[in-house]
């Protein structure tokens, strides 16, 4: 690294601020200990499967597996109450199949991870073109990640060149920026690494935490980094930008805790999946079980629910 | 680069004369009542407990103990009188002469280990006896008070074999017996502070709780009854003041401890002056809280947080002076103001309360006259706007901006949920204001810079230091103070010596 770079290293730790692990981690925890029951932790319930990003991002996906996806994302369970999941996210390749399944003007949108995910290891035209073709084949959004390698580099322009580069092809589609929270290690990068993002952003884009494709992904902790870096960036610009913690969430009682930091950091404007949205397979599954428990006050059998497969 | 955050003088958004963007914390999700249900199986009536029995007073007169948060009733306390304390500190001699004191540690170890599981095994039960005695929130006195209390026990237990590693090269024996009296702020776990030493170094004990939380006391007597501790070894008298007096003054004890405010103590210590007992004091505090302008600001915002709505603020070492580095004063005013409206304040049995009651209405009356002073003053005050229950005593987390070294709310222990926030510009003014106080409990230092940490903790001059933590605690550190906080420590090492003699 030479001294410009170590230079522009300590110019953004200056202007974002350091944050102190053990104390954030005892922030976080504190959440946790909410009590959430009854009417609440129905309303929790049925708001975080409102703002589930359904997933799968596999080597073996095919349009009938992706079909059956969707299926379960505009309906989740018999119960009609239950609101349809925010949207699916799959592979580029499998965005028409997608849209064929759910139609032209679905209520469920379409998220794409393209920019050659998860590494991003490829030439920035390459990941462009990705990007156009997903939202060609009709994504609604676009998951795109962070070139880890500039920021730990200190290519901070570079890193966020690239985000404008795919906002720019993007168009109307909205943009995930997948920070990639585990190869960031530190919280003090996770935090310069989200002002970085946002700062390029539109009102409405989103930081997102990882790909669930790395050893250590959404924790309370950095999801609550993020938030604070989401909310300081919004008092000092009016510009709101949402959260998506992915990977690693599979309980419901984990998506309550995510949901409390949410209500307990940005308030109730973020309380909604055009502001906080969770990327999980197996999450959905939880939800629904621990609705029924809460209207029925017994658990029922996996095989009850729909797609319990594994791979959820 | 563009600047990045709130360090920017100029605000863009404001600028273009659109409003400031702030966050919504309303009641789109409120959270359902959540109430610890346990049972605290508590007596309608409690006796004094002398030579190891609940017996009644000799006065013959009971008084009330209510729950702050509601003004209810929950039991009648005994009123011990001059006779009923020569009683049990006669107990306590007669069995440090003939059992306790006789044991060798190991067997003392057994009794201790034993307490420490028995509380352990019935925590729920005590920490909702705790909490509706003295109004803290349960998930404190759940995740805090009974825990730390239990692991006292454990620790000293530990240490009751291994005294001749307490001071080496010198040979220990036990003082005798002792007189304890503690506050109501964390009353089991006072209780645990007290004792577990004075017991694992072969004394015996004649501990009053405070008048208005004397009930976990005597349930941990429950406790002293099932693990078998021979009679004596431990007596509790209850009632107020003039309880405490005769504890102090009896003849009995080599010596005794005190932890509450610094006028009572030195009442104690007036009266005492002269005679060969032993003392320890755990007195009041005011302590400064210090950020500079380089430090993790969200979790600095939190640790003021902490520092001082912790139990509702009822803490010696409650950070209660907020000492700012002026370039960040703004911004960490901004967002202890944004972190305050997330604060619960209500019923203390909720397990998502965060504030509870204040402890007595008398506290109440104090808190509240401070800070009208406060106002009348000029300081600022902010206050959370949180709806109170209709019943009971409480008061909402408030902070003052403002406030200079010279107001009576930088000076006086307030020991309520009432943080006064100055500012500094240099290390050296920070130094010199935190150390302006007739207190010297404890300190906290937020920083990102080491060598600032190690620099601080020298010049001030407090018993405790935090570095970018507060109020933690753990029973191998030794706790105490700083001029008119008191002398004496308690925990750890430190703490053993002060109920030893050595020989």
């Amino acid at each position: 690294m030479n001294a410009g770079q170590s230079a522009s290293f300590r110019r953004l730790f200056d202007q974002v601020g350091p944050v102190d692990a053990v104390g954030i981690e005892e922030r976080a925890a504190k959440f946790t200990t909410r009590s959430i029951k009854k009417a609440s932790k129905l309303w929790g319930l049925r708001t975080a499967v409102s703002m589930v990003d359904l997933t799968t991002l596999e080597g073996k996906d095919t349009p009938g597996k992706v079909a059956s996806l969707c299926q379960k994302a505009v309906r989740p369970h018999d119960d009609a109450e239950i609101p349809p999941v925010a949207a699916v996210c799959v592979y580029p390749a499998m965005v028409k199949h997608a849209r064929r399944a759910l139609g032209a003007d679905a209520k469920v949108r379409i998220a794409s991870v393209a920019t050659a995910f998860p590494a991003g290891q490829t030439r920035l035209s390459t990941r462009l073109s990705e990007v156009h073709a997903a939202v060609a084949d009709g994504a609604d959004e676009i998951d795109m990640v962070i070139n880890r390698g500039a920021f730990l580099a200190g290519e901070f322009s570079e890193v966020q060149d690239e985000i404008v580069a795919v906002r720019e092809a993007c168009g109307r589609a909205a943009l995930k920026v997948i920070l990639e929270v585990s190869e960031l290690e530190t919280y003090d990068n996770i935090r310069a690494a989200s002002f970085l993002a946002m700062e390029v952003l539109r009102d409405g884009d989103f930081i997102k935490t990882s790909t669930g494709k790395t050893s250590l992904n959404a924790t309370l902790g950095n999801n609550q980094v993020m938030l604070e870096a989401i909310r300081d960036f919004f008092l000092n610009t009016g510009r709101a930008i949402a959260m998506k913690p992915a990977g690693g969430i599979r309980t419901a009682k984990q998506a309550l805790q995510f949901l409390v930091a949410v209500k307990e950091t940005l308030g109730d404007a973020w309380l909604n999946n055009r502001r906080y949205r969770f990327g999980a397979s197996s999450l959905l599954n939880d939800l629904l079980r621990q609705i029924e428990k809460e209207k029925t006050g017994a658990y029922q059998a996996p095989y009850y629910f729909t797609e319990a497969a594994e791979s959820y | 680069m563009a600047i990045l955050t709130a360090n920017s003088p100029t605000r863009p958004a404001r600028s273009r004369g659109r409003p400031a963007p702030e966050l919504i914390f309303g009641n789109l999700w409120p959270f359902d009542p959540a109430p610890e249900t346990a049972d605290p199986k508590l007596r309608t009536e409690y006796g004094l407990f002398i030579n190891g029995k609940f017996v009644a007073p000799r006065t013959g007169r009971y008084f009330p103990t209510i729950n702050p948060a509601n003004e209810q009733k929950l039991a009648d306390i005994a009123l011990a009188g001059a006779a009923d304390v020569d009683a049990a500190f006669r107990a306590a001699r007669r069995a440090q002469e003939t059992t306790w004191g006789r044991l060798p540690g190991r067997e003392r170890a057994k009794y201790l280990f034993r307490i420490a599981r028995l509380l352990q095994d019935r925590a729920r039960e005590f920490a909702v006896a705790e909490t509706m005695d003295g109004g803290k929130p349960i998930k404190e006195s759940r995740d805090f008070d009974i825990p730390m209390a239990a692991a006292h026990f454990f620790y000293h237990a530990g240490w009751a074999d291994k005294l001749e590693y307490v001071a080496p090269g010198r040979r220990i024996a036990p003082l005798g017996v002792v007189g304890q009296v503690i506050p109501w702020n964390f009353p089991l776990l006072m209780c645990a502070w007290k004792l577990a030493p004075a017991l694992a170094m072969g004394n015996c004990v004649v501990l009053k709780p405070a008048e208005t939380t004397s009930i976990t006391a005597l349930k941990l007597a429950e406790i002293i009854q099932d693990a078998d501790l021979p009679p004596g070894v431990v007596n509790f008298v209850t009632g107020a003041g003039e309880v405490g007096a005769a504890v102090m003054k009896h003849s009995i004890p080599a010596k005794v401890a005190f932890t509450g405010s610094t006028e009572v103590g030195k009442i104690i210590m007036r009266s005492l002056a002269g005679s060969d007992k032993k003392m320890t004091m755990e007195l009041g505090g005011k302590a400064a809280n210090i950020i500079f302008d380089d430090a993790p600001i969200d979790q600095a915002v939190e640790g003021v947080i902490n520092g001082i709505f912790f139990n509702q603020g009822h803490v010696c070492c409650a950070g209660s002076r907020l000492l700012v580095h002026e370039p960040v004063a703004e911004r960490i005013l901004a967002k202890l103001k944004a972190r305050m409206k997330v604060l619960r304040v209500g019923d203390p049995l909720d397990k998502n309360t965060d504030v509870g009651a204040i402890n007595s209405k008398e506290q109440l009356g104090k808190i509240t006259a401070l800070v009208k002073s406060g106002v009348a003053e000029g300081a600022q005050m902010f206050q959370s706007g949180c709806a109170l229950p209709a019943k009971g005593y409480y008061f909402l987390p408030t902070i003052f901006s403002g406030v200079s070294m010279s107001h009576r709310v930088a000076r006086e222990e307030i020991f309520g949920p009432v943080l006064s926030i100055l500012t500094f510009r240099t290390l050296e003014e920070a130094v010199e204001k935190a150390n302006n106080t007739a207190y010297g409990l404890s300190a906290g230092v937020w920083t990102d810079k080491g060598s600032r940490i190690l620099k601080m903790a020298t010049e001030l001059k407090a018993g405790v230091v935090w570095a970018n933590t507060y109020n933690k605690f753990d029973p191998a550190s030794p706790f105490g103070g700083y001029k008119e906080s008191g002398f004496g420590r308690e925990g750890g090492r430190q703490g053993l010596l002060d109920y030893c003699r050595l020989v």
